[in-house]
């Protein structure tokens, strides 16, 4: 077989097997974030996180095919009043002590719609909140950035890949303070993740 | 002694009400922090980094008209200034 003839045949087993990204969600920027809103009738509670981890394999040909799992450490909880921040990390309510990771396992993707370099799609993986994991299927939406790398991280050549995702989880499904204290603690969270991630170009 | 701490009372509150209202009026609790967001162009992601500062809320105004009343009642355990003398030497 001649050289001409094996390097198209190469090119294509090398397309069709192209192996998925694996995207790093460690955030050298320090914008990576989660946003949760507690809105009771005595109190409105908003706070976020910021010390973010995980990856996710992303294929850009095969979104559908995503997996991957996001961890938040429980401790980068964060309300501006001290003592309501004292009391979110107290055994009482999500013990960060005994349980610092808030993680969410993606397994499979439904409803997958890809326009451009954006797809949204319903995520249905494991999330664990105070020890407690229950499955759960949340809308995403996923911004795949190619060679933008660079542009944030100089020196740094490859990919981004942004993921949004917002949804609503019960305390009492994770055991926090079941049936207690819901008139200045609400029982539903309001959850909004924002974080992007990185491939390097190997 | 007596019209010391009632002054002082009133000092007080107006204080803490002119430090509370030069702050935003700030209506909910005391905060020692303050959320500070910046947009990463390359991602579209609003950041979020918190900023020492402190803005009283509805809990400092309590605890000052708390502190103000413990001064005003505190001022009832001290009699008048006594004027019997100088009437005497007139």
């Amino acid at each position: 077989m001649k050289l001409a003839h094996i390097i198209p045949f190469l090119s294509l087993t090398t397309a069709v097997y192209a192996a998925p990204l694996s995207f790093d969600f460690k955030d050298p920027k320090g914008v990576n974030n989660a946003i949760f809103k507690l809105d009771a009738p005595l109190e409105s509670i908003n706070g976020s996180a910021s010390s973010i981890t995980g990856t996710v394999s992303f294929d850009p040909d095969s979104p559908a095919a995503t997996t991957g799992k996001i961890v938040v450490a429980a401790e980068s909880l964060t309300v501006p009043n001290p003592m309501q921040k004292e009391h979110l990390h107290s055994a009482n309510w999500l013990d960060v002590a005994k349980y610092p990771e808030i993680s969410f396992e993606v397994k499979s993707l439904a409803n997958v719609k890809t326009d451009a370099n954006a797809t949204t799609a319903d995520a249905t993986g494991t999330f664990t909140l105070h020890g407690v994991s229950k499955e759960l299927t949340v809308p995403i939406k996923l911004t795949y950035l190619k060679d933008k790398l660079s542009a944030r991280v100089p020196n740094l050549k490859g990919d981004l890949l942004v993921i949004r995702a917002s949804f609503t989880i019960n305390r009492e499904d994770f055991d926090i303070q079941k049936g207690q204290y819901e008139d200045k603690v609400s029982p539903t969270i309001d959850l909004s993740l924002s974080i992007a991630g990185a491939a390097v170009a190997k | 002694m007596k019209r010391i701490l009632k002054i002082l009372a009133l000092l007080v509150i107006l204080a803490a009400v002119a430090t509370w209202l030069a702050t935003g009026a700030n209506r909910a609790w005391t905060k020692t922090s303050v959320q500070v967001k910046t947009l990463d162009e390359i991602t579209g992601i609003e950041g979020i980094t918190y900023q020492k500062k402190f803005l009283p809320g509805v809990d400092f105004l309590a605890a000052a008209f708390g502190g103000s009343a413990v001064l005003f009642g505190a001022s009832f355990f001290f009699r008048k200034p006594n004027n019997k003398s100088n009437q005497t030497t007139n």
